[in-house]
């Protein structure tokens, strides 16, 4: 087997329940997640991501498929007999264990001298900087400690791969950006795979060296952050990750016939008949009245940096451009205005 | 400002009178017979004088003491037996999702709570004579036996609901780090339902300690508790002796109902 693959999950399915109230909480998944790097599964609630780490933690058995650890076949290892470890979205800390021994837990498991385990734990405990909260009880802590505690007691068995489900969601902002950084220094100095759960498509896009993204229990695309957002494969995506607009269309000669009638000029690789294109707020550019596409501000948001502009085309579709709040250009609402796409950074998906 | 005001319950019509009836009810016969228990006298209704009288002549009798001893050797063994049993009980019920015949048995785990105790006691007599013949065995066994079995409700109540209001995750935890079944259940199950379990023995404890039905039918020749044997003597004459006993037993169920109150508080 390839053993650069950390995890390999082939063809797995998870359906609940059986009959016609069958529900699939994962269809068919295949995916190789390499050693070493940071692969975050980014979806909506309910687009089976958890049930994905859960079958690779053994804590659901997969209907059908296998998981493979470095090669292994674990499809079937009870989760206590898996190299594995999992930072839980509510922590899960042991409530009447101190900071000490909820971190000194795994390793007491797999049986190391207490003597082995106390240095362990107070490395670990070194490295998410709490060494001064040993002896402390998790309620004794606030959040973002107990997160770190959660955290200090799944990388203290050093464990293969490090799942972590959802783990900032309990957070407050500034607690949740810090951890983000946290998390990718740990995860560099670690060198442990990490596979990350969460439904927030920021904190993948910074953190993660790959993402899948997925949906209705299928994986919809996997890559790094960039080609994500930039090159999305279909319309579930382009509008999961960032804000994207949507204008349906016909192939007509080079360019795409939308809605108002204009016809704009799109990359196409030999696409015919309806398209959606998909549009980010910034490569929209809007100009002077007779340029482009017609179009009419009818409402506008001041953002600090940026001002996001609503604009109606000819038939009343509506879509939003982001232009920089310093870029000179004076636009009030009820202006007509001429708006030109950047074509090369337009994304033509199948309808 | 709180236009439509919650239901309160104290503003019905004979609210204060209904509850000062119960409350006399509950509790008149119980202060007259502690008020008669330091009665210098010899009458459980006529006061003769403030006295400790008949609190020394029941713990100088004999027969007390080893009805007494008898009592608490039984509690204590029908408590461990039967909080070992509704322990396993609670976390079989409670800790594997819905299964088939769930509800049958619940019912089949707290059958002491609803068959009448006079059949049980029925019942294990016959049960226990024969069984007696069969083996000769006539000693504390089958009392504790009995106890242990209707003692088992009392204590799944609490253990239940302490299983029920426990995390699941923390098991999944401890199964992701390592610990075996029986690590998670000792290291985390275990301690998390500590309280529940104490409160669950000491339930069980007061059950038995107080029965007299079950106890009066399974008992052998000279297997008095401190329950038969007060029953034993009211059939004679009735001293304030009787009241000394009860008070005991009374201020004993009362420590460990204040022990109960401050485990279960401090959950968590």
């Amino acid at each position: 087997m390839k053993t650069d693959h950390a995890i390999d999950a082939c063809n797995v399915s998870k359906i609940y329940g059986a009959g016609a109230r069958a529900v699939t909480a994962l269809g068919d998944v295949s995916i190789g997640i390499k050693q070493g790097e940071f692969f975050t599964l980014l979806g909506p609630s309910g687009c089976g991501k958890t049930t994905l780490l859960r079958c690779i933690a053994g804590f659901e058995t997969p209907t059908s498929g296998t998981i493979l650890l470095f090669g292994r076949d674990i499809t079937h290892t009870p989760p206590n007999q898996r190299p594995v470890n999992t930072v839980f979205q509510s922590y899960a800390l042991f409530p009447h264990l101190s900071v000490a021994q909820n971190v000194g837990f795994g390793l007491k498991m797999q049986g190391k001298p207490a003597a082995e385990v106390a240095q362990e734990v107070e490395r670990v405990l070194a490295l998410v900087k709490l060494e001064d909260f040993a002896d402390r009880l998790p309620q004794q802590l606030s959040g973002g400690q107990q997160q770190r505690v959660a955290l200090a007691r799944a990388l203290a068995p050093k464990p293969e791969v490090l799942l972590l489900d959802e783990p900032l969601s309990a957070l407050d902002l500034k607690l949740r950006k810090e951890m983000q950084s946290e998390l990718k220094r740990l995860q560099t100095e670690t060198g442990i795979t990490f596979i990350f759960v969460t439904h927030d498509q920021e904190e993948a896009l910074t953190m993660s060296d790959r993402i899948g993204v997925m949906s209705a229990g299928a994986l919809m695309q996997v890559g790094p952050p960039r080609e994500i957002y930039d090159h999305p494969v279909n319309r579930f995506v382009a509008d999961f990750i960032g804000e994207t607009n949507f204008l349906v269309g016909q192939v007509d000669g080079q360019g795409l016939r939308i809605g108002s009638g204009d016809v704009i000029a799109v990359p196409l690789n030999g696409q015919t008949g309806e398209v959606t294109l998909a549009v980010r707020p910034e490569q929209i550019n809007i100009g002077p009245a007779g340029t482009g596409v017609a179009a009419k501000i009818i409402d506008m948001t001041y953002l600090g940096t940026d001002t996001h502009y609503t604009v109606a085309l000819g038939d009343a579709s509506t879509l939003v451009a982001r232009v920089q709040s310093n870029s000179g250009a004076s636009l009030s609402v009820g202006d007509s205005v001429g708006i030109t796409f950047d074509a090369k950074a337009v994304q033509v998906l199948a309808s | 400002m709180a236009r439509a005001r919650s239901f309160d319950v104290t503003t019905l019509p004979g609210f204060a009178i209904t509850a000062i009836l119960a409350f006399v009810l509950l509790y008149a016969p119980i202060i007259t017979l502690v008020f008669y228990s330091f009665n210098g006298g010899n009458s459980v209704n006529q006061w003769g004088g403030l006295s400790l009288k008949w609190y020394a002549i029941a713990a100088q009798n004999e027969a007390v003491q080893q009805a007494a001893l008898r009592s608490l050797i039984i509690a204590l063994w029908a408590a461990v037996i039967a909080t070992a049993v509704a322990t396993m009980a609670a976390l079989g019920t409670t800790r594997r999702g819905k299964f088939k015949g769930q509800t049958f048995i619940y019912i089949v785990i707290n059958q002491p709570l609803m068959v009448p105790e006079i059949v049980t006691a029925v019942a294990l007599l016959i049960f226990f004579s024969s069984v007696k013949i069969a083996t000769g065995y006539s000693g504390l066994g089958y009392l504790i036996l009995a106890h242990s079995a209707f003692c088992v409700p009392f204590a799944y109540l609490p253990i239940k609901a302490r299983v029920e209001g426990m995390d699941t995750s923390m098991e999944t935890a401890a199964a992701d780090l390592y610990a075996t079944s029986w690590n998670t259940f000792r290291f985390i199950t275990l301690p998390l339902l500590l309280p529940g379990i104490i409160a669950g023995a000491m339930l069980a404890f007061i059950t038995s300690l107080d029965n007299v039905i079950i106890t009066e039918f399974v008992k052998s020749a000279g297997q008095d508790t401190l329950p038969t044997y007060m029953l034993g003597q009211l059939r004679r004459a009735m001293t304030p002796e009787v009241n000394a006993i009860s008070t005991a037993l009374l201020a004993l169920t009362v420590l460990i109902l204040i022990i109960f109150y401050f485990v279960t508080k401090k959950r968590d």
